[in-house]
């Protein structure tokens, strides 16, 4: 923290100040989630009467169950498509949106506008367009002999809640890395050019690894997306079936919760998910450090 | 000669330019195609790609009344007003509570700031997903179930509000301040006309950003309203697709979708500057 003189004296005012947001915190920050930890090491019998501590079993029971396991994977296997799809389709897009084009706004406008809509909404949409019996992409892929059917194939439920999902995120991406690709210098590019550097060259190994801060945040930003906000998306595409083909670790923590009063084992993945959180947060912040390093270094 | 060749090369970048703002807008073509026909024309799969004649009546239908023989929904009127009342209170609720604590945080020294700023932070680290069930047991202690506090009070704190005020407010000359109290202004004084004008486009990026945010939410709506009276736009439009059969007012649906997205999709488009601003600072 930047060392600065106070300006003022007050000696009650500050705290008066930060009091809203502190009790908020409080009450709907850290009381939750110490009772998530708490709730986690305990075992309550069916009807909540008796509730006796158990230690790791619950975390134990959660790394033996098969479903569990399966969820994981699969959480990483939908936030790595995601992260990946959506990242590279935006950064393509905002290289090419970053040339002198005639009605770069308007274009910029219609790859930013989705960010609107929120991820159970744009699901809304699709399930339109891919509902098997009356979906015109479904019907057109049918025609093409393709059986689809979403609520019988896991593989194509997947596909699907992926696909969603990325093209929402685009938006999110393609402003980062506009904005990243602002900032490089074009002096730089130029004198690569000169240098007798295709432009495919220029790109790799000059702009991209500009980039690379832009890149790193965004890798943290959609693996959180992936992870969390899809729930809207599963919620109405796919509610996590057919069987557990969609059932994230988020959907399963809601799952577990509020429809089979699973209450410890929904704590206990809600404290892994926390972890999974921190990490992520530790990832960001030692690469933002190296931003510091990287503006102060010039 | 060196202009018709670079409009030559341009072309490839306007083609995939223009393929990739036509996918991502065909979705909301098709819904508004699917508005404007009736629920037999729909589920008989043989939806045609032009406009039918049905938009009047199945727009006042889904606005007024959100119900049709097939399908049992809210009002569009009804969830547009209170997913408004949501986002607004989110964004102006959000920005309220982190100016305050940015503005002790950066203009005062006094016992535990580092800790209350700390407190703040590691909010981050705790998103709804990670202490659903014991959040909404406090809501539900606090008797917030069903209420316009219990949808939007939990939104309201932000570490990020606070970080971006923080790095705003340490960015201000401090002379403005010291001349200002000299003149005999006190803190809040200073924070409404020094601190706050100067602030402004972070104020306008940030409520842009936030009203989006709050107007998107949904697991917490989901959990925290069972009436249908306090359906949010996003809850009741997956209400009322239920299981997605084949069979029902598919057109209602669809020109509900289409009528309320019409509100942040204007908020974002009118007000892209400050959208993209916004996020990006907030990255940072």
């Amino acid at each position: 923290m930047i060392r600065r003189e106070a300006v003022f004296s007050n000696k009650l005012l500050p705290y008066l100040l930060v009091a809203p947001q502190l009790i908020l915190t409080g009450v709907f920050f850290l009381w939750p989630a110490v009772q998530a930890l708490q709730q986690s090491v305990m075992k309550s019998d069916p009807f909540g009467i008796r509730t006796r501590f158990v230690g790791w079993e619950n975390f134990k029971a959660l790394f033996a169950d098969p479903f569990y396991l399966g969820s994981i994977r699969l959480s990483f296997l939908f936030a790595g498509a995601v992260a990946f799809l959506a990242m590279s389709l935006a950064l393509f897009l905002a290289v090419q949106a970053n040339r002198q084009l005639r009605g770069s706004q308007i274009y910029k406008t219609l790859l930013i506008w989705p960010y609107a809509l929120a991820p159970a909404v744009s699901a809304v949409l699709w399930v339109f367009l891919f509902q098997p019996s009356i979906g015109v992409v479904s019907r057109a892929l049918q025609g093409l002999g393709i059986p689809w059917d979403y609520h019988l194939h896991g593989g194509q439920a997947l596909l699907l809640v992926i696909l969603a999902s990325v093209a929402r995120q685009i938006s999110y991406n393609f402003i980062f890395f506009l904005a990243g690709l602002q900032a490089v210098p074009k002096t730089l590019i130029e004198a690569a050019m000169i240098d007798g550097a295709s432009s495919r060259r220029v790109f790799w190994s000059v702009v991209f690894p500009l980039l690379t801060p832009t890149t790193f945040f965004l890798i943290v930003m959609n693996t959180v997306y992936a992870f969390f906000d899809t729930f809207g998306v599963i919620d109405a595409l796919t509610k996590g079936g057919p069987g557990k083909a969609t059932e994230t670790l988020c959907y399963k923590v809601y799952l577990d919760g509020f429809r089979n009063f699973r209450i410890n084992s929904s704590a206990a993945q809600s404290v892994v998910l926390m972890a999974v959180v921190i990490l992520l947060t530790a990832f960001q912040f030692k690469f933002l450090q190296r931003r510091v390093h990287y503006e102060g270094g010039g | 000669m060196k202009k018709a060749r670079k409009n030559l090369t341009n072309i490839p970048a306007h083609l995939f330019l223009a393929v990739a703002a036509a996918l991502l807008a065909f979705p909301v073509y098709m819904a508004f195609i699917g508005s404007t026909h009736d629920a037999a024309t729909i589920g008989r799969g043989r939806m045609p790609l032009t406009p039918g004649a049905y938009l009047g009546q199945n727009y006042v239908q889904a606005w007024a009344y959100g119900t049709g023989e097939r399908v049992s929904g809210t009002p569009v009127r009804v969830m547009m007003v209170n997913s408004l009342t949501m986002a607004l209170a989110i964004a102006l609720g959000k920005i309220f509570m982190s100016v305050l604590a940015a503005y002790a945080v950066v203009f005062f020294r006094f016992p535990l700031r580092n800790f209350f700023f700390w407190l703040i932070f590691i909010t981050l680290m705790l998103p709804l997903e990670v202490r659903i069930i014991p959040s909404y047991k406090v809501a539900s202690d606090l008797k917030l179930v069903n209420t316009f506090l219990g949808l939007t009070l939990p939104m309201m704190v932000s570490a990020t509000g606070t970080l971006l005020f923080r790095q705003v407010f340490l960015s201000m000359p401090k002379e403005l301040l010291e001349a200002a109290k000299i003149d005999g202004a006190g803190p809040l004084r200073c924070l409404w006309s020094i601190v706050l004008p100067l602030s402004k486009p972070s104020l306008a990026a940030l409520f842009v950003v936030m009203f989006v945010y709050g107007w998107n939410q949904y697991l917490w709506p989901l959990l925290i309203t069972t009436t249908r009276q306090m359906d949010t736009v996003a809850i009741g439009l997956v209400r009322m697709l239920g299981t997605s059969e084949s069979l029902m007012d598919w057109n209602l649906v669809m020109a509900a979708t289409i009528m309320t997205m019409a509100v942040p999709v204007s908020v974002v488009i009118l007000l892209q500057r400050w959208l993209v601003k916004g996020l990006v600072e907030i990255g940072k």
